[in-house]
């Protein structure tokens, strides 16, 4: 449990170098050893979805992957998407639904929607509904974080044309 | 009472009168720091020298500790000292949970952590405290317990029988409490009853799975000898009472400090023996220490609720109307009835509800606690409401099938009338105003009846089961003392509202309520805003602090809108009085002549700006010499609120429920749902909707897929979510939420609670529309959750 491993790596388009346990899971290592408290443990067994960070490009389970395996990865987290300004519109379709409440799964809420925002640009409401599937929010009864991406997906598309 | 001024009662849109919060769909301000990774959870908050706690669970649902080695714990890198229940012991009390006005319950006297025995599988035994919380749980793996294993009584059905495992012995047996009610004359309304239906209804236990898990930070400082407590909590108060007594120390030198909450729902309001313990350990060792439960714990050891098997009777005649209830409920609730709210409550609570929204004369209801070897159960939200809804409209259905009646058409002819208020029920509750026949009215609006009829004969034809369900429900928010206070607990149902005015015009106020993410501190804010005359965005809200907030009982039993509320509406209007009188001395009028109106003082009748409540705000803290010398000029007001006439202001609503259920697998799909809630007055629709939504979510939930499982040893089988299944998004249905406003008279504000209906009535409606489902093929499914085993078993295709 004490053999370290060096890693460089880049968070939130910062350059990270540290030392880190072998054991020391992604969510960890981003919430104890950087600070970056956005991002939260809520099961710490990759089901209810609230580590949901971006690395090189995708969305992972921040509890799932060990930070020992990231040396030279790109890691994006709700503060430096936040800070990029890539989901605004998502962000305050968030506010303007109510689609959050306690907001303990927002992070990873937004994170995973952003998903939808690249990938999915033309989903429906089921499928918006299917893709986030692995995001459990215990309070809004998820109606408002469909509305949200929906309305979201939708106003992109207009501004599109 | 009741004479506010909103847009509705002025007969304007909500645009035409600016200043109008209250009914307004407001965003919340909190919204964009959650959004954005901004908020600050208990586990976010790191201090210097903090400690880290991890717990050894027991492995036993109950055996005697024989020894306790802690050496090769101790020798572990980082670990700083180890605790027992006896090194806690000495520095913190244990406590008996019951309440004086719950009859005859009884409870043994609960350590923090036990001194010899552990009595159910996941309960703390052990501390380690650590540099790190990976320490502390390496030094945990490290330790050596050894045990007697004893056998464990689980079964609730044997718990009073010969032969039971007595848990306590000096309680004598395993009954906690026992309450019957009776009401009229019942064996003689079932002998002339035309028919009598009877059923046995299972609803199963489940557990709240906030996202954020309990979490604690205690802080003692032997410099000041004050204990600050970081908590994860909803009723930071009564916290602070609990942990003054038990631990020896002056009230007032105990705060605790809230912020942001990741969902509550009752599990957050309750004393929890490990953060006792935590708390304990931070006043032995002078540092903070911090414990963040995983979700393995908080499945072991967050309260479990729901476990109740009950037996139902109704009896009607020829003509559909309800002649009596027969009710017996028997509830498991652990080894120990939590404290301080007491675990004999959501028993208590089906006696206090069932057959709620109807005219009947004749009652009888019983409730059994009893203890058994598992994670005790506690209030968990809708406390009971679920339960008796469930059962009462299940019975209610039953008995519409059997003499032929349209289910809609035997709640119309049952139900309470719009105007027989104040009413008293069988079960002794005492209504003032509802509105079942204006809920069923609006929700029939709501939903297409006819279409939904007609598309479910044309389905059955091709072998496709969809059905229609309903559920009435009675919802008991803005609790009085009658609730805790007479029992004896330090909880209180009074709460207050600070509001001052700064130099700039704007307004902070402070409440005892609390945000765990209900939008609280948002309809304080459209509150005061209202009241003072400011948009809301100059309004600042503080909870959560007992240091800096009024004395109050915080967010719970959905009392955080009709009792924090009115207090903040009363304090606003104190300090818009004050400000107009300060205004009024200013520009030589009568107050009375004045107005405010978005931060500015107007005339009354022409809405002409006269002054600013910057330029007076400016004037009375930097200038106060050019004022008259006798000029009150408080612009800090508070006002407390605690209802008085009615024990609990009881809401209504109706649910429906349409479902598929695939009889080939047993999966039920639910398609749509609808509620009509009667809240009273809306403060906000947009979060009262989202409220419904959520609360019908954990219903369907707990009524789906939800369930604490265990064996006849008492090991708990379900410990990660990928056991204990929750809803997510693809499973759940687009919902409808409906509104009929019914505001109590008992306030100025009217509010009523609306964060429990959801889930009062939910499982109801969904039962109710699976067996509508399943009628034609003769099955009935009475026992949640409505697994597809369970539906299959009742299809006898297993």
């Amino acid at each position: 449990m004490s053999a370290r491993i060096d890693i460089t790596l880049m968070v939130n388009g910062e350059r990270v170098s540290r030392s880190v346990e072998a054991r020391r899971h992604l969510i960890d290592f981003l919430r104890l050893d950087l600070g970056l408290t956005g991002s939260h443990a809520g099961c710490e067994h990759g089901v209810c979805g609230a580590c949901t960070v971006r690395v090189d490009g995708e969305i992972v389970r921040g509890c799932l992957v060990l930070a020992a395996s990231l040396d030279g990865a790109e890691v994006t987290t709700i503060e430096g998407l936040t800070d990029s300004a890539e989901v605004a519109d998502l962000q305050d379709a968030f506010v303007a639904c109510n689609a959050a409440q306690c907001g303990f799964c927002s992070p990873g809420m937004v994170m995973a929607a952003a998903d939808i925002l690249r990938h999915h640009p033309t989903a429906t409401r089921e499928e918006i509904r299917e893709h986030l599937s692995g995001n459990y929010c215990r309070c809004t009864g998820y109606q408002a974080i469909v509305d949200a991406v929906e309305q979201t997906l939708a106003t992109r598309r207009e501004d599109r044309r | 009472m009741n004479e506010i001024r909103t847009a509705d009662s002025l007969g304007l849109s909500r645009e035409d009168l600016p200043n109008s919060y209250i009914g307004r769909s407001v965003p919340r301000p909190n919204l964009p720091k959650l959004v954005q990774g901004r908020a600050t959870y208990t586990d976010d908050v790191v201090l210097p020298r903090m400690l880290h706690a991890a717990f050894y669970r027991s492995p036993h649902a109950h055996a005697r500790i024989l020894s306790i080695d802690s050496a090769a714990a101790m020798l572990v890198p980082g670990v700083v000292r180890v605790f027992t229940g006896a090194d806690i012991a000495k520095v913190c009390d244990p406590w008996v949970a019951v309440l004086a006005h719950l009859k005859g319950m009884k409870s043994a006297p609960q350590y923090a952590l036990p001194l010899d025995r552990a009595t159910w599988q996941g309960e703390a035994l052990v501390a380690v405290v650590a540099d790190s919380r990976a320490a502390a749980e390496d030094g945990v793996a490290a330790l050596e317990v050894t045990f007697d294993p004893l056998p464990a009584q689980t079964d609730m059905a044997t718990a009073l029988a010969p032969g039971a495992v007595v848990i306590h012995p000096e309680l004598g047996d395993n009954l906690a409490f026992q309450r019957t009610a009776v009401q009229g004359d019942v064996e003689a309304a079932f002998a002339s009853a035309h028919k009598v239906v009877e059923a046995r209804f299972v609803s199963a236990r489940h557990t709240g799975v906030t996202l954020e898990p309990r979490s604690i930070i205690a802080d003692f400082s032997r410099a000041d000898d004050t204990l600050t407590v970081h908590l994860a909590t909803q009723a930071p108060h009564m916290i602070q009472s609990v942990l003054a007594t038990q631990l020896h120390l002056e009230e007032g030198r105990v705060r605790v400090i809230c912020k942001d909450v990741g969902g509550s729902f009752g599990i957050k309001v309750h004393v929890y023996p490990d953060e006792v313990a935590v708390a304990a350990i931070s006043r032995i060792l002078g540092r903070p220490v911090k414990f963040i439960a995983d979700r393995f714990e908080s499945f072991g050891s967050d309260i479990h609720a729901r476990d109740h098997v009950i037996t139902g009777r109704i009896g009607v005649d020829a003509q559909g109307k309800i002649l009596a209830f027969d009710i017996d409920d028997l509830t498991g609730i652990g080894p120990y009835s939590v404290y301080p709210r007491t675990s004999a409550v959501e028993g208590n609570q089906v006696v206090n509800l069932c057959g709620g929204p109807y005219d009947f004369a004749n009652y009888r209801c019983s409730t059994t606690v009893v203890l058994q070897n598992k994670v005790p159960t506690c209030q968990y939200r809708a406390v009971g409401h679920p339960i008796a809804t469930a059962v009462t409209e299940g019975l209610v259905d039953m008995a519409a099938h059997a003499i032929g009646m349209d289910p809609i058409e035997m709640r119309r002819r049952n139900m309470l009338r719009d105007d027989a208020y104040p009413y008293t029920s069988p079960a002794g509750m005492r209504f003032e105003g509802l509105s079942h026949h204006a809920s069923l009215a609006k929700l029939l609006e709501l939903v297409p009846v006819d279409r939904i009829r007609a598309d479910q004969t044309a389905k059955r034809h091709k072998g496709v089961y969809r059905g229609l369900g309903f559920a009435a429900f009675i919802e008991l928010t803005n609790p009085s003392p009658f609730m805790y206070g007479i029992g004896g607990a330090r909880i209180s149902a009074q709460d207050g509202a600070t509001v001052r005015m700064d130099p700039d015009g704007s307004v902070v106020v402070a409440s005892g309520v609390t945000e765990q993410g209900q939008g609280t501190e948002t309809i304080l804010a459209q509150i005061v805003a209202h009241g003072v005359g400011v948009a809301v965005n100059k309004v600042r809200v503080v909870t959560g602090d007992t240091q800096n907030t009024p004395y109050g009982g915080g967010t719970w039993a959905c009392r955080g809108a009709g009792i924090g509320g009115e207090a903040a509406l009363q304090s606003a209007i104190a300090l818009k009085d004050q400000i107009l009188h300060v205004a009024g001395t200013m520009l030589q009028a009568s107050p009375a002549t004045l107005d405010i109106m978005l931060g500015e003082v107007v005339d009354k009748t022409t809405g002409t700006p006269r002054i600013s409540l910057a330029e007076i705000g400016r004037v009375v803290y930097f200038r106060g010499d050019t004022l008259p010398k006798d000029l009150p000029r408080e612009f800090v007001q508070t006002r407390h609120y605690i209802t008085k006439e009615y024990p609990f202001a009881f809401t209504n609503g109706i649910q429906a429920c349409w479902v598929e259920v695939d009889t080939a697998t047993g999966m039920v799909k639910v398609l749509e749902h609808w509620c009509v809630e009667d809240c009273g007055r809306v403060i906000n629709p947009m979060l009262v909707d989202e409220q419904v939504r959520g609360g019908i979510v954990q219903g369907l939930g707990g009524a789906l897929y939800e369930h604490c499982v265990y064996d006849e040893q008492g090991n708990l089988l379900t410990t990660t979510m990928a056991d204990y299944l929750v809803p997510m998004a693809a499973e759940m249905p687009e919902i409808h939420v409906g509104h009929v406003e019914t505001p109590t008279k008992e306030s100025l504000l009217g509010a009523k609670g609306a964060g429990e209906a959801g889930t009062a009535g939910a499982p109801g409606a969904l039962m109710n529309a699976i067996n509508d489902a399943l009628r034609p093929l003769g099955a009935v499914v009475t026992e949640q959750p409505f697994t597809p085993a369970r539906i299959l078993r009742a299809l006898d295709a297993i």
